[in-house]
């Protein structure tokens, strides 16, 4: 079990929850969990390909899994998963 | 707009403005900074009051953590984040300016230092409002080229790729006002680098200071290190002919030097500490009185 931590644009996905707990061992597994509790997800999160979408980011525990092993990363009980949307800045 | 607070995530320039803007406005203020900016930079956000927040992290860590906080502060106005259309959209004034201290009149050529890629955007689509509100006589062609550092050069490895697909990569540079390492605006920036005929370079660490020296000592101006990646990235592009000789070229020096004093320390300073004595002086400078 681990927590995704909704971005405040898709809480209405969830009725308002920040956080949901989802069953899953992958970031893949658990935003297709994520999905199946919440539909719409996908579709926001995911293109045509089923590669995460360009303007949004995932995060385990403060990492960007672009930099370990993307849809591929696994994680741990309790983890925490931050979807956050693509925002640039300086 | 019913904001309360006013904050943003910062490399250390954005940190500088919203923290006196927000002071001169007798709103309180709150600043995010990558903990390991600059002293200049971070003295400079520190002395307007803001709750200055140095987050153990890089730029792309406060960058998100801010996003987060966007979400459960809804009365905090994060000038990059919940209100970086109002933000961005000022970036149109770097080319408003320039087409007015040039007679009302489009350079052919600029080059921008690339962070997040939104300036290098906003510039080119500033230039071409200025023909549709007639301020300009024609649609300019301004070819666009953005610089970045070696050490975090995202959106120009894409460029050189062919494709606009931006990979993040962790910053290591010294050129930290443009340490972003996941620029969401770089498939724009890399669109209008392309659709106006520019292109995208990047260059080392070595070639940024001695950029800064060169312009200090030709013209007189001290930029920081953002400055001497798009100085270094000019004469780059000039010379490899990217960079024509014939165009009227605009390179965007972004920030004072006083802001990355440590970029430069080292490549810099006394030419000689003597004694007060007019005998130190000789023996320290023997050739002072020739004429040059």
């Amino acid at each position: 079990m681990a927590t995704i931590r909704i971005p405040t644009q898709l809480r209405s996905l969830t009725g308002g929850a920040a956080e949901v707990d989802v069953d899953g061992a992958t970031v893949g597994e658990l935003l297709k969990a994520l999905d199946a509790a919440h539909p719409g997800f996908s579709e926001r999160l995911f293109d045509d390909d089923g590669r995460i979408r360009r303007f949004v980011n995932v995060f385990v525990a403060e990492e960007d899994v672009r930099f370990l092993s993307g849809l591929d990363t696994m994680v741990g009980e309790r983890q925490t998963v931050s979807i956050v949307p693509a925002v640039a800045g300086g | 707009m019913g904001f309360k607070v006013a904050a943003c995530a910062s490399t250390g320039n954005l940190a500088n403005s919203v923290a006196a803007h927000a002071a001169r406005a007798g709103m309180r203020h709150v600043v995010f900074i990558p903990a390991d900016l600059e002293a200049g930079k971070v003295v400079a956000t520190a002395v307007y009051g803001p709750d200055l927040v140095a987050v153990e992290g890089s730029y792309d860590d406060v960058n998100r953590l801010c996003s987060e906080l966007a979400s459960e502060h809804p009365t905090w106005a994060f000038v990059n984040v919940n209100l970086r259309t109002y933000y961005a959209e000022g970036s149109k004034t770097l080319a408003f300016e320039t087409a007015e201290q040039l007679g009302w009149d489009a350079p052919d050529h600029v080059v921008v230092p690339v962070a997040s890629g939104s300036q290098l955007t906003k510039i080119a689509k500033g230039f071409a409002e200025l023909a549709r509100v007639g301020l300009l006589d024609e649609v300019p062609s301004v070819r666009v080229s953005g610089a970045q550092a070696e050490g975090c050069a995202p959106v120009a490895t894409a460029y050189a790729e062919g494709h606009d697909h931006v990979r993040p990569v962790k910053p290591a540079t010294i050129a930290k006002s443009l340490a972003i390492g996941n620029p969401a605006d770089g498939p724009y920036a890399i669109e209008a680098v392309r659709t106006s005929g520019g292109t995208l370079a990047s260059v080392s660490d070595a070639e940024i200071v001695d950029a800064m020296v060169l312009l200090a000592r030709t013209e007189g101006i001290f930029a920081e290190t953002a400055g001497g990646v798009t100085i270094a990235t000019l004469a780059k592009l000039v010379s490899q002919g990217v960079v024509r000789t014939d165009e009227r070229v605009v390179a965007y020096v972004t920030g004072h030097g006083l802001k990355t004093l440590e970029a430069v320390s080292g490549a810099v300073g006394p030419t000689a500490t003597i004694a007060p004595t007019l005998a130190a002086f000789d023996e320290a400078l023997p050739h002072a009185g020739e004429s040059a």
